[in-house]
């Protein structure tokens, strides 16, 4: 070969090799799953909540909290795994490679409370005391007092400043916009289905029979701490009523020794577990966060178990609940 | 062949070694300030409300420590002593010195807009290794365009006919990772689940078609030259270039398996993980091979040790990388901190430490200034003891992460079950860190501290 050619040959034929392979998977398929049509009930974002995302970018969220729902048994409590039609309206992706954090793909369902997104972004300890999330301070102004039209931050008073009170920003407004944004639209059937089967497919070393489409993973022969009461309810509920049933004063109410929950008849509580709760006032204080309900994510089974742990534990002594009971309230019973 | 085209030039070339040490220095410079960001990142797993301020928090310092070490450290470093390897494997000086500045001065632009840009919360989107916004982004683009100019130029003028393996890697690796950066670059057919596609194709790419055929062009060249003795095989270099060419860039899927891309493509990327063990079995035997018998040369080298870390850190580190593509395994490791382990197995253990036995080797000989065996010996251990139990650390934190997501139990479960290991990791970390403000002053020393002392630097033999 001569000289020049030996150049061209190395330099030029590796590059051209490598252009081909760069077009075939790089470019082709960037191409082709770009035209992904949005799927049923994806719709794109509003202005807050574009603005949402937007600062969601800007500060980094997506190094610790993915945004993809894998088909594999311990994805399921965040949700549905992901579909391709779910990322039509989503430049730049967020799918993300770390969970330090949960995964958010559907965290507007699993936790629709504005006041707990805001103290929770104002001070993630204040309500989860474990969390090693950084507190975004910059996104509140504390000011020495509400102004007209705006709503203080109900921050448990170890969490809050001094002085004044804690005013969300425009920010931290279209953060939490974006947030509760985020929720899954339910699959066609057929999606579902295929859905399961790979999950299953998956999932060899899992028997995740038993558990229907519910969360909280497998289902073990003999004792699962997993489908526990104190384990569901960690996983479920702490994050707002605290791990010891304290709550947040004036954010969310205590279950320790609360009316409904320490009464003889479970009907009450067995209800707002399966449907949520909203704009109740407790013990002469108005609670304004949003519950989620339960019904289509917890087994009866799950919400038995939780419900006991919660009738049972911190000084409470009510009389406990069987699934059948939970079934029969689902259905409209008393 | 080999012997014409390994021998070192003689002709004290002030150009190239001023320019090199330019590279140098900077680089080192960046070294120290990505990693000390590194630091800071590290010790808010266990401490999160250490230093909270928007311009210290962890999701914007987090990309400054990734895009600093790759565009800044190791990209200005290898690029320092690829064109450095260019003129001594060719016989020839460097086709533009003036372009060899130029070079730097846009690497060192691009990365500090980048650093400042991100600090301040702009950003490309988070899509790892590409965060610099598009016209940083430009810069760096048209920096890696003038050195891909100058290093072909400065191979277009060699003195022999042949063209030395070392060469063929930094050359490919050079255009390469210019046709990539260039692909990626485009925004206008990235939308949604298509962005992802590139981005798993790019953020793999930009390792693998970049520092690693850079860094092992620089291993062909520097271990003959210390060992005195020609590479074990030379057929096996060039079937390692050959292949890593054609299977590397198909494996980018395997960092969004189990995603909603098509299955066919991560199906694809996991078989191609694979045939990977090819080049890199082949290109890790064939350096220690060409090491073997020599222990008690590389004990008493202060180059051959990093390079021989170095060249375990590639094998280790690729051949662990092959092995967390497999689905069953993915399960468990995925998204999880075993995969931070991995990545400083890679960038860290093999590029990092192939670029300071570069550095060790090449310097000296250059400037016929030597570093202090001890300080050199002292950068080593901390760097290597800090760096095990980095990698432990993280990949026993991580698999006990992916467990606990396994076992059902709350998701918060899996941040204090971790907490000791991260605290393990800021551990290593900071040994990383100290040992590299011990190079910091082993590079001072080298460059411009001290008295020449030529005899201290290892013998230059021609190889035979």
């Amino acid at each position: 070969m001569s000289r020049d050619g030996r150049l061209v040959a190395i330099a030029g034929g590796s590059g051209l090799v490598y252009l081909v392979l760069a077009i075939l998977m790089g470019v082709l398929p960037g191409m082709a799953l770009s035209k992904t049509a949005p799927g049923p009930g994806v719709i794109p974002l509003t202005a807050e909540q574009q603005a949402g995302r937007a600062v969601y970018v800007a500060e980094g969220c997506s190094y610790c909290h993915t945004q993809q729902v894998r088909p594999l048994a311990m994805d399921k409590v965040f949700g549905r795994p992901s579909a391709p039609g779910d990322y039509a309206y989503q430049t730049p992706e967020l799918l993300g490679s770390e969970r330090t954090g949960p995964d958010l793909t559907n965290v507007g369902v699993r936790q629709p409370a504005e006041v707990w997104q805001y103290i929770h972004l104002y001070d993630p300890r204040a309500v989860v005391p474990q969390s090693i999330m950084p507190s975004y301070h910059w996104l509140f102004k504390v000011v020495p007092t509400t102004p007209q039209g705006e709503t203080p931050v109900a921050l448990p008073p170890a969490y809050a400043p001094k002085s004044g009170v804690v005013i969300p920003t425009a920010r931290a407004k279209a953060l939490v916009a974006y947030l509760l944004s985020l929720k899954q639209p339910a699959l066609p059937p057929d999606m579902e289905k295929a859905a399961r089967e790979s999950e299953q497919a998956m999932a060899p070393a899992k028997p995740a029979a038993g558990q229907g489409a519910a969360a909280g993973g497998t289902a073990a022969k003999g004792f699962d701490y997993a489908s526990t009461g104190p384990n569901l309810y960690g996983a479920n509920c702490a994050a707002c009523h605290g791990a010891q049933g304290t709550g947040v004063a004036g954010a969310f109410p205590p279950l320790a020794d609360d009316p409904v929950v320490t009464t003889a008849n479970p009907t009450d509580h067995v209800k707002i577990v399966l449907d949520g709760l909203h704009g109740k006032s407790i013990g002469g204080t108005a609670y304004g966060g949003q519950m989620p309900a339960f019904a289509t994510q917890l087994t009866d089974e799950q919400i038995a178990a939780i419900v006991d742990h919660e009738r049972t534990s911190w000084g409470n002594h009510a009389p406990t609940v069987t699934p059948s009971d939970v079934a029969r309230i689902r259905k409209g019973g008393k | 062949m080999i012997a014409r085209s390994v021998a070192l030039q003689d002709e004290d070339d002030r150009e190239i070694t001023s320019l090199l040490g330019a590279y140098i220095a900077f680089a080192t410079g960046w070294l120290v300030l990505s990693t000390a960001v590194g630091l800071i990142v590290a010790f808010k797993f266990a401490y999160p409300e250490f230093l909270t301020s928007p311009y210290f928090s962890f999701g914007r310092l987090r990309p400054i420590h990734t895009n600093d070490t790759f565009y800044a450290w190791a990209s200005i470093a290898l690029v320092g002593l690829v064109f450095y390897v260019a003129c001594k494997t060719c016989a020839t000086r460097l086709y533009s010195i003036k372009l060899g500045w130029v070079t730097l001065a846009l690497f060192n632009v691009a990365a500090a807009l980048g650093t400042v840009a991100l600090d301040l919360g702009f950003n490309n989107g988070d899509q790892e290794y590409r965060e610099w916004i598009w016209w940083i982004e430009a810069l760096l683009l048209i920096a890696i365009l003038t050195a891909a100019y100058n290093l072909i130029m400065t191979v277009a003028r060699r003195k022999d006919d042949d063209i030395y393996l070392s060469n063929w890697y930094t050359m490919g690796g050079i255009i390469w990772t210019l046709i990539l950066s260039t692909v990626a670059f485009i925004p206008l057919y990235q939308y949604g689940l298509g962005q992802v596609a590139v981005q798993g194709f790019f953020m793999h790419n930009a390792v693998g078609m970049w520092f690693t055929p850079l860094t092992l062009g620089l291993f062909y060249y520097v271990l003959p030259k210390l060992l005195n003795r020609p590479i074990y095989s030379y057929a096996l270099g060039v079937l390692a270039f050959w292949t890593n060419l054609v299977f590397y860039p198909i494996i980018g899927a395997h960092h969004f398996i189990f995603s909603p891309l098509p299955w066919w493509l991560q199906t694809l990327a996991i078989v191609f993980s694979v045939a990977m063990l090819v080049p890199v079995w082949a290109g890790s035997a064939n350096f220690l091979l060409t090491m073997r018998g020599r222990w008690e040369q590389v004990r008493r080298s202060y180059a051959l040790p990093f390079v021989f870390v170095g060249v375990l850190g590639y094998l280790l580190g690729s051949t662990q990388g092959t092995f967390e593509a497999f689905r069953s395994l993915q399960a468990v490791w995925h998204l999880t901190n075993f995969t931070v382990g991995h990545s400083h197995l890679t960038m860290y253990t093999f590029i990092t430490f192939g670029i300071w036995g570069g550095i060790y080797a090449l310097v000296p000989r250059a400037t016929g200034r030597a570093p202090s065996l001890t300080l050199a010996g002292l950068h080593f251990w901390l760097a290597t003891v800090g760096m095990a139990i980095y990698i432990l650390a993280l990949s026993i934190g991580g698999t006990i992460q992916g467990l606990v997501w396994m076992s059902g139990a709350p998701f918060i479960d899996s941040v204090t079950a971790i907490a000791p290991d991260w605290l393990w990791r800021s551990i290593g970390g900071s040994l990383m860190f100290i040992s590299h403000l011990v190079f910091a002053w082993n590079v001072w020393f080298m460059l411009s501290g001290g008295e020449r002392v030529i005899s201290r630097v290892e013998p230059i033999s021609e190889v035979a």
